[in-house]
């Protein structure tokens, strides 16, 4: 079951990109292509922010092609803006458990806790403009564990890192996703991020995303869509 | 694209209701004006002489204001000096300043008792008389001067630096820089900035009011004010506010022709180095200018404050009476115009995907620069005769007038600051599932706390400082500060009038400061 992607369509403004694809559950899976593809668009289609043309998105068989974004079961992490500036670190990971931030004790202890999961602790009271690049994607992180949505996607919210901070990154990814069994879906475009985090690669090439195949095998034999994005 | 559909939500709805307010207020006091004109008797030969001194007199104000305006801000271009920002900001400050209080500082400046009077009267010339055509074009010059300077110097700065580089390094001097590059920019920019001004001074009322009058120096809008207030012949009243209207709708026709620039444009602090018009004459010659320019803002300010301070603890207590109703009718005039503003801005930036709606909306916040206060008053007088007493009512209509005619300034702050909020964290807040009024409370409103305290100030300043449609509708008992003022200064009552315009300059500089200050400090992202 998982996330099906059902003979999905998207137009925009003359460009398309095309899916008919399965990712089964708990899976990791990278999306990797050349840039202008459409990954980010596949990526927002799914979460609900682009109506298909035609097709549906399935969750575990249950059509989410109409829900509003924030009903999706799923957490987007974008490239950038991922915190609002003016808001503690701590009322930005709130925001996952209760966005009127109103929260009981139970609640407030719960935020710490993830604050403290994800290497955190004592952090809240800042601003997210206080903290370095890593630790505000560590914020970005705990808030996915609140939100506690079985799907993840990354449209490449780490681009902006170091080679270490960002290995360290997925490694907490990868961390996060087994202990809270996520399916998770990662835009790249770097072939050694997929093959660090990701069992299986869905290559985006040519208007159409291809469905998933084992990472280490996709490389070994690249097809020459790939290749040709390899060099 | 498929689009899903989009119910009318609750934020739309204020929107629509806001443009529906609006346009009851501009369009649909015209249309109960122009019911009530029909009985009336043609234009007589005094209204005539209104109607052209109404052109004359803003021709002459936008033409005298531009040409000053041209070596203003080119000397404001070339130069870098202490105190420079200071004079842009200086620039700004008329939008803010009471026109009665610039009107006193005037008198007491170029009057018939005032400073230049005094100074040639030893050399048998004067007294100098600035009552009629050259003091109401004086006063709208003192205001529209330095509008006219900022924008001008704003087309100054957008000749890019690499050009004035290229220039100097061909040898250009002032003259082939004046052609190559300057003139070419000016005849862009100047066109708008001078309908903008004509617009401004067609409208003009409270310098008519307190410098022309008689059948030589009345503006139409004072006509209006006349018909009604003497008269009270609502059928003339009725009429002149057509032709009013008429004439506003021309200038506004003008000036959307023309592309009239942005008023508060950013970057004006910037200065570009510059290699020519280095000579002793150009740069004794640009700080004369600039010399007399800051000394025609300032000493008639400065002579309000030197006089006022002395009167000041002496005034009447239906003076301070009048202050706090001023404050009343100031603060809920900006309570409106935030409301207003917001809701609308709020759903022009959501119709995105429908720009013709947007666009009407848009369009239906800016209609009121082309209203004109006197016409609003007439029809909302026309209209709630029958229902209601309208002097009890000249305080709240004050406040709903005085927030339509701010709103425009109040859009073009708001609504770059909402749509840069729901550009960058939108699908943030879509995607956390925040929406409604918690996203407008966490997200929206701390984000544009900035432009909402500088529109804030504005309107309050503006408000305050209003003498327009409370003296068509106010009996003694409910003068606002301005039409107080304006009474002591009609019972030549002078001592006590300047020291009430400094209270009322303090008050309105001290709203936009306290407003526009608010809505800086803690946002420190």
């Amino acid at each position: 079951m998982g996330l099906t992607l059902e003979k999905l369509l998207i137009e925009i403004d003359g460009f398309s990109i095309a899916g008919d694809l399965t990712v089964a559950t708990g899976r990791r899976v990278a999306l990797i292509g050349p840039s202008g593809a459409g990954k980010s668009t596949l990526a927002a289609a799914i979460a609900g922010f682009i109506a298909p043309a035609r097709g549906r998105i399935l969750w575990e068989g249950r059509d989410i092609t109409a829900l509003p974004p924030g009903d999706r079961p799923l957490t987007l992490l974008f490239q950038d803006h991922n915190l609002f500036p003016h808001m503690s670190v701590a009322d930005n990971v709130a925001l996952g458990l209760r966005p009127s931030l109103r929260l009981s004790a139970a609640e407030g202890a719960r935020v710490d806790r993830v604050l403290d999961r994800v290497g955190l602790a004592g952090q809240g009271a800042k601003r997210p403009g206080a903290l370095s690049g890593g630790q505000q994607s560590r914020a970005a992180l705990a808030r996915v564990l609140l939100r506690d949505r079985p799907l993840l996607l990354l449209d490449e919210p780490f681009a902006a890192l170091g080679p270490a901070l960002k290995a360290e990154m997925l490694a907490l990814v990868e961390e996060i996703a087994t202990e809270a069994g996520l399916t998770v879906l990662m835009i790249t475009h770097d072939p050694a991020d997929a093959e660090r985090l990701a069992q299986e690669t869905i290559l985006v090439a040519d208007g159409r995303a291809a469905p998933p195949v084992a990472t280490g095998d996709l490389f070994a034999d690249p097809p020459p869509a790939l290749r040709a994005y390899l060099g | 694209m498929a689009r899903r559909a989009q119910p009318l939500s609750p934020a739309l709805a204020l929107g629509w209701g806001a443009a529906a307010l609006l346009l009851a207020l501009t369009l649909g006091t015209i249309l109960a004006v122009a019911w009530r004109a029909e009985a009336a008797a043609r234009l007589g030969a005094a209204d005539w002489a209104a109607i052209r001194f109404t052109a004359w007199q803003a021709l002459l104000s936008a033409a005298i204001s531009v040409a000053l305006a041209i070596p203003a801000a080119r000397a404001l271009a070339r130069r870098r000096f202490r105190g420079r920002g200071v004079l842009i900001t200086l620039l700004g400050a008329p939008f803010i300043l009471p026109v009665i209080v610039a009107v006193l500082g005037l008198l007491a400046v170029f009057g018939r008792a005032g400073l230049v009077s005094g100074l040639i009267a030893p050399l048998g010339l004067g007294p100098l008389s600035i009552y009629g055509l050259q003091g109401v074009v004086l006063a709208n010059v003192f205001f529209n001067l330095p509008l006219a300077t900022r924008l001008i110097l704003q087309g100054w700065h957008a000749i890019p630096a690499e050009h004035f580089r290229l220039a100097a390094q061909l040898g250009m001097g002032p003259a082939e820089i004046a052609r190559h590059l300057e003139r070419p920019m000016l005849r862009a920019v100047v066109p708008g900035a001078f309908a903008a001004i004509f617009l401004i001074c067609i409208t003009s009322f409270a310098v008519a009011l307190t410098l022309g009058g008689g059948p030589r120096a009345t503006t139409v809008e004072l006509a209006i004010y006349q018909a009604f207030r003497f008269d009270f012949d609502l059928g003339r009243a009725a009429l002149l506010a057509l032709v009013q209207f008429g004439l506003c709708a021309i200038a506004a026709a003008a000036a959307l022709i023309v592309a009239v620039p942005v008023a508060f444009g950013a970057g004006l602090d910037r200065t570009v180095q510059r290699w020519d018009a280095g000579g002793r004459a150009y740069r004794w010659g640009d700080a004369a200018l600039l010399t007399l320019v800051a000394g025609f803002l300032l000493l008639p300010l400065a002579m309000v404050a030197a006089g006022g301070l002395a009167a000041l603890p002496g005034l009447p207590a239906s003076v301070f009476e009048a202050a706090l109703r001023s404050l009343a009718v100031a603060l809920a005039s900006t309570a409106l115009t935030l409301g207003l503003g917001i809701a609308l801005a709020s759903a022009i930036v959501r119709l995105r995907d429908r720009p013709r709606r947007a666009g009407f909306l848009e369009a239906v916040g800016y209609l009121s620069i082309a209203a004109s206060p006197m016409v609003i008053g007439t029809g909302l007088f026309i209209l709630l005769f029958p229902v209601a007493d309208p002097v009890a009512l000249a305080l709240p209509v004050t406040a709903l007038v005085n927030a339509a005619m701010s709103l425009p300034f109040a859009l073009r702050a708001l609504i770059p600051a909402i749509r840069d909020v729901s550009e960058t964290y939108g699908r943030l807040s879509e995607s956390l599932g925040i929406g409604g009024w918690t996203r407008f409370r966490l997200v929206t409103l701390p984000r544009i706390r900035r432009p909402l305290g500088f529109a804030a100030g504005l309107s309050a300043a503006l408000s305050m400082g209003d003498l327009g449609v409370i003296a068509l509708f106010a009996d003694p008992d409910q003068a606002t500060l301005p039409l107080q003022l304006y009474r002591l200064m009609a019972a030549y009552r002078m001592e006590d009038a300047t020291g009430a315009a400094l209270l009322l300059l303090c008050l309105s500089l001290a709203l936009f400061w306290i407003f526009d200050r608010g809505g800086r400090v803690g946002t420190d992202t």
